[in-house]
C-alpha cells in the first residue's frame, strides 16, 4: 500500500478475512463436503463385531452412508445377512 | 506393504507435478523402493519435471493395453536407483486408461515390490483425475492460498470421499493437506489466507507448507526435483513433508515471518 493511500485514507480492506468468509459461504452451500464423523469408521468395526456375533457376515457386507440434506442427517446402513446352510 | 499416494487438487497449476516429483525423490533418498505415475495422459509432465523426457520409450497407456510389459516402461532415476517414473502417454486421450487396467499395473508394482506407489493426478474433477485417484490409500491434496484452489480442493476431497476404493469399500483415504505458494509476508498483512483458516475450511490436517520460492522454477528448468536443491527452502519443506508423511514428528516451518538479521536486510536473502 502506498503511502498516498494511506494518507488519502484509502485503506485496503483485510483481503485475507474477506476471502476467508466467502469461502465459508460458498462451501456450506455447495455441501461438497460430505465427509461423515470421524466415529463413523470406528462405529462401523463395532456395528460389524455385534453382528458377526450372532450371524456370520463379512467385512464387505456393512455399508454405512451418512447423507445430510436441508437440516436433518440420515445414518443409512445395509447389512447383507448370507443364507442360512443347515 | 505397498502404499498407494495420490497428489490431487482439482485446480491446475498449484503444484501437483512439483510435490509428485519432490515427494516421491524424498521417499526414494530414505530408502524406500518407489515409483511415480503421471496419470495425466494426453498432457504429460512429470518427465520433464523429473528431467527424464529423452528416456521415454514406453509409457503407462502402452502398459495398460498391453503394449508393453511394466519393466519396459519403468524408467530408473539417473540419481536414485530406488526411484522409478511411469510417464504419461502424450498422443492418446484419456479414455485409453480403465480401471481395471490401472488395477491391473498397481498390482504388478506391488508384487515387484514397491513400498510407494505415488499416482500424480491431472487437474479437475473428470475421469482422469478419478482414476487416478481410485485406488489410493492416503491422498496429498495440494492448496494454494486463494479462493478457488480450497474450493476445488473442497471439491475433490468429496470426490475422495465417495469415489474412490476405499470410500466404496466403508473406509477412508487419510488425507494430507500440502499448501505451496505460501508467503507468511502477506498473510502477516492481511492479503493472503493463514494456513490455520485453510485447514479449518477443509477440515484436513497440514502436512507441511512449501514457501513461494524461485528455486521451484529453477528446479523444473533443469529437470530435477526441487527436494534435490539442497539449501533452498523449498527443499526443506519437501524434506520435512516427507518425514512427516512417514510418522516422524517435526516442528512446522516456513509458516510464520523469518525475523531478518541487519546483514541480511543490508544484502538480501
Amino acid at each position: 500500500m502506498s503511502i498516498l493511500d494511506y494518507l488519502t485514507g484509502r485503506r485496503r480492506k483485510n483481503s485475507a478475512q474477506q476471502a476467508k468468509e466467502r469461502l465459508q459461504m460458498v462451501l456450506v452451500h455447495e455441501g461438497a463436503r460430505r465427509r461423515g464423523p470421524d466415529f463413523l469408521p470406528q462405529m462401523r468395526e463395532e456395528i460389524l463385531q455385534v453382528i458377526s456375533k450372532y450371524v456370520e457376515i463379512d467385512q464387505e457386507q456393512l455399508q454405512i452412508h451418512l447423507d445430510r440434506s436441508d437440516g436433518y442427517e440420515v445414518l443409512e446402513l445395509n447389512v447383507v445377512i448370507p443364507e442360512k446352510r443347515d | 506393504m505397498t502404499k498407494v499416494v495420490t497428489v490431487t487438487s482439482g485446480k491446475g497449476g498449484v503444484g501437483k507435478t512439483t510435490t509428485s516429483a519432490s515427494f516421491s525423490a524424498g521417499l526414494a533418498e530414505r530408502g524406500h523402493k518407489t515409483v511415480v505415475i503421471d496419470f495425466d495422459v494426453g498432457l504429460r509432465n512429470l518427465d520433464l519435471i523429473m528431467g527424464c523426457e529423452r528416456r521415454v520409450v514406453y509409457d503407462f497407456v502402452n502398459v495398460v493395453q498391453g503394449e508393453a510389459s511394466l519393466k519396459q516402461a519403468l524408467i530408473r532415476d539417473k540419481h536414485d536407483d530406488n526411484l522409478y517414473i511411469l510417464a504419461a502417454s502424450q498422443t492418446r486421450d484419456k479414455d485409453a486408461l480403465t480401471k481395471e487396467g490401472v488395477g491391473r499395473v498397481i498390482d504388478e508394482l506391488k508384487e515387484m515390490g514397491f513400498e510407494y506407489i505415488v499416482c500424480d493426478s491431472p487437474a479437475g474433477i473428470e475421469k482422469g483425475a478419478q482414476l487416478a485417484l481410485y485406488y489410493a490409500d492416503e491422498a496429498l491434496v495440494v492448496t494454494n492460498p486463494e479462493v478457488s484452489s480450497v474450493r476445488d480442493s473442497d471439491r475433490i476431497l468429496g470426490i475422495l470421499q465417495s469415489k474412490s476404493k476405499k470410500a466404496e469399500e466403508g473406509g477412508s483415504v487419510k488425507e494430507h493437506l500440502v499448501l505451496t505458494r505460501y508467503n507468511p509476508e502477506r498473510v502477516e498483512a492481511g492479503e493472503m489466507m493463514a494456513w490455520n483458516d485453510i485447514v479449518e475450511l477443509l477440515g484436513v490436517e497440514l502436512l507441511g507448507a512449501v514457501p513461494e520460492s524461485e528455486d521451484v522454477l529453477n528446479a523444473s528448468n533443469a529437470g530435477m526435483p526441487v527436494i534435490r536443491e539442497k539449501g533452498s527452502d523449498a527443499a526443506a519443506a519437501y524434506e520435512d513433508i516427507v518425514a512427516r508423511f512417514l510418522g516422524e514428528e517435526r516442528p512446522q516451518r516456513f509458516l510464520t515471518v523469518e525475523k531478518k538479521g541487519l546483514l541480511k536486510k543490508l544484502f538480501g536473502k
